[in-house]
């Protein structure tokens, strides 16, 4: 087994592109990204990686070289967060309908405004529907581990999609802890070199990204959907091989004490540590508290949700991100859609925090499991420690 | 779970400390070196910043876990087992104490003794001082107090020796300046007071 070492977050994702042989870096540095691919247009520069890093001039030109490297056979990876991640909003509409299977790591950065550059999930909120495949990290190890698997995942004939990593900006991307970093012999285990299903070739031209009109569109976008949903499968399997080849297990969602839970809290990323610290210590009172995290956004894994809270008394979903004007957060909808048609179902509830960075403590979880526990019906998010 | 350390501090299964400084001394370094050391050690332990503009001058805080077991936590370090004050200017402005558990240990750089400390801010906790500065101008040429507050560090709370640290420092400021630094870190490690 590797051993163990105290690493930035950051390093390791880029230690990771190094070791998936990445083809082509396109990126433009933005907090709390930067550390990422500084590292790796150093790893480019020492020659230890060989790739072409392209620093382009935005992250629009960033994620435009991405589709024409990916479209040419390339294995392909950029990072960006928050106003990057708005800038690239244009192309990352295109790349899942192309097909060009571009692993993006996103630090996730609250959007302005105000300007702020801390953690919440709006970024990727923001995109949520451009038919990425989103996956959750909740620590260093997984932030390394889901860079190989999303790189895996995208490339794979039956998927062929781009696939967004998410990790909390400065909650993960600036922590250092403890991280196996893993042999190149055992990666490519893994991960085996990529065989596009199409490319650009000057040999065999061809044309990607045509205009698709009435007779088309609707299509195209449903093919894109029936991939999109079709992906899960490969991606628990990709689970189950890499846990073959590294010992570690990951499921597109991840129970914590929630199989005899009365309440539960169903969170994503990095806060889902702390609120499992929070559990141990509410265990330890006798309540019957659990934590479920969505470690796949999108698809939606809808099966696994239900079979993993349904049975819950109560469900407090967590949002990271504030959808102005309207009555739930994105996860908190998402949810009550799930539920709607069930005939048994948990009370359901929605609170937001973590807002811009601001801190997600145990406290705030021993909160909301009391709250989830004594209200009904709740017809409106809840902002916990909101100052009004 | 509890133990008794060099100092005599109880420490719970998890040491929490959380130091201050001014950006440039190093606050975020120290914390980054001692939780690379622990790894090393084959501990757990996560550090990180309180993330804001990094300004010169301005004052900087920094956290660090060190437990025998995988750290779940993320949130910041409220009630600090121990708190490493980098600059004593910092005290004028900042409430280092604030949640410093009351067994817990206050770690100064400066040239005066507890005594005066405890008199001029109030301090109710055990209070252990370094010349830091004095020690970083011989070892070091420049007053940047990091490794050498991580030699008192670790004398008093016996969480390093000099041969921990070697590959990290290394590691961190590479050649000649690693060498500095471990002299630096060595001088403090043997010249650190006891607790007050």
């Amino acid at each position: 087994m590797a051993k163990r070492i105290g690493i930035e977050v950051s390093l390791a994702v880029a230690e990771a592109v190094k070791l998936a042989d990445t083809d082509v870096i396109a990126a433009y540095p933005i907090t709390p990204q930067t550390h990422i691919v500084e590292h790796l247009s150093e790893l480019v520069a020492d020659g230890s990686l060989d790739a072409a890093y392209i620093p382009v001039e935005s992250e629009h030109s960033a994620m435009s070289s991405c589709l024409g490297s990916s479209a040419a056979g390339a294995r392909t990876f950029t990072a960006t967060s928050s106003q990057g991640l708005a800038l690239m909003n244009e192309m990352i509409y295109i790349a899942p309908v192309l097909r060009t299977p571009i692993v993006l790591a996103i630090a996730n950065r609250a959007l302005s405004a105000p300007i702020n550059i801390w953690n919440d999930h709006s970024d990727i909120m923001s995109v949520r529907d451009a038919g990425w495949i989103c996956l959750f990290a909740e620590n260093g190890q997984e932030s390394l581990d889901l860079t190989l698997i999303s790189f895996r995942v995208a490339e794979d004939p039956k998927v062929s999609l781009p696939v967004s990593l998410n990790l909390d900006g400065f909650t993960l991307s600036h922590f250092i802890e403890p991280i196996e970093i893993p042999d190149k012999e055992t990666v490519d285990k893994f991960l085996p070199p990529f065989v596009p299903c199409f490319k650009l070739d000057i040999k065999a031209p061809m044309s990607l990204g045509l205009l698709g009109g009435p007779e088309y569109y609707t299509e195209s976008r449903k093919a894109t959907d029936d991939a999109l949903l079709a992906s899960k499968t490969v991606i628990k399997k990709a689970f189950a091989e890499f846990n073959d080849v590294f010992g570690r297990q990951y499921n597109v969602v991840e129970s914590y004490q929630a199989k005899d839970a009365e309440t539960i809290v169903l969170a994503m990323g990095s806060i889902s540590e702390t609120a499992m610290t929070a559990v141990d210590e509410l265990r330890a009172q006798g309540k019957k508290v659990g934590i479920v995290r969505l470690r796949l956004w999108r698809p939606l894994p809808i099966e696994e949700i239900v079979e993993a809270v349904g049975h819950a008394k109560n469900l407090a979903v967590i949002d990271r991100h504030l959808v102005l004007g309207a009555p739930y957060g994105p996860v908190g909808l998402e949810m009550m859609s799930v539920f709607y048609s069930a005939s048994q179902k948990p009370n359901i509830s929605n609170f937001v925090l973590g807002l811009g960075g601001r801190d997600v403590t145990r406290d705030d979880f021993k909160y909301i499991f009391d709250r989830a526990a004594a209200q009904q019906g709740q017809t409106r998010y809840e902002i916990v420690g909101v100052l009004e | 779970m509890a133990s008794q350390d060099a100092s005599g501090i109880t420490i719970m299964s998890m040491l929490e400390i959380r130091f201050h400084g001014r950006g440039g001394q190093g606050a975020v370094t120290s914390a980054e070196l001692m939780a690379q050391t622990a790894i090393g050690m084959g501990k757990y332990a996560q550090a990180f910043p309180s993330f804001g503009p990094e300004r010169r001058g301005a004052p900087v805080t920094a956290f660090l876990r060190i437990s025998d077991s995988p750290i779940r936590i993320r949130e910041k370090v409220y009630e600090p087992n121990v708190v490493v004050v980098l600059d004593p200017t910092v005290m004028n402005v900042t409430k280092v104490d604030q949640g410093l558990k009351p067994d817990g240990l206050l770690l100064i750089n400066t040239h005066q003794s507890e005594e005066q400390i405890r008199n001029r801010y109030g301090f109710t906790q055990k209070i252990s001082t370094i010349d830091a500065v004095k020690i970083a101008l011989e070892e070091l040429k420049v007053p940047i107090t990091n490794t050498v507050m991580l030699g008192a560090f670790s004398k008093v709370l016996g969480q390093a020796t000099l041969k921990d640290v070697e590959e990290p420092f290394t590691h961190r400021f590479g050649g000649a300046l690693a060498v500095k630094n471990l002299a630096a870190f060595k001088r403090a490690y043997e010249e650190t007071k006891g607790v007050a």
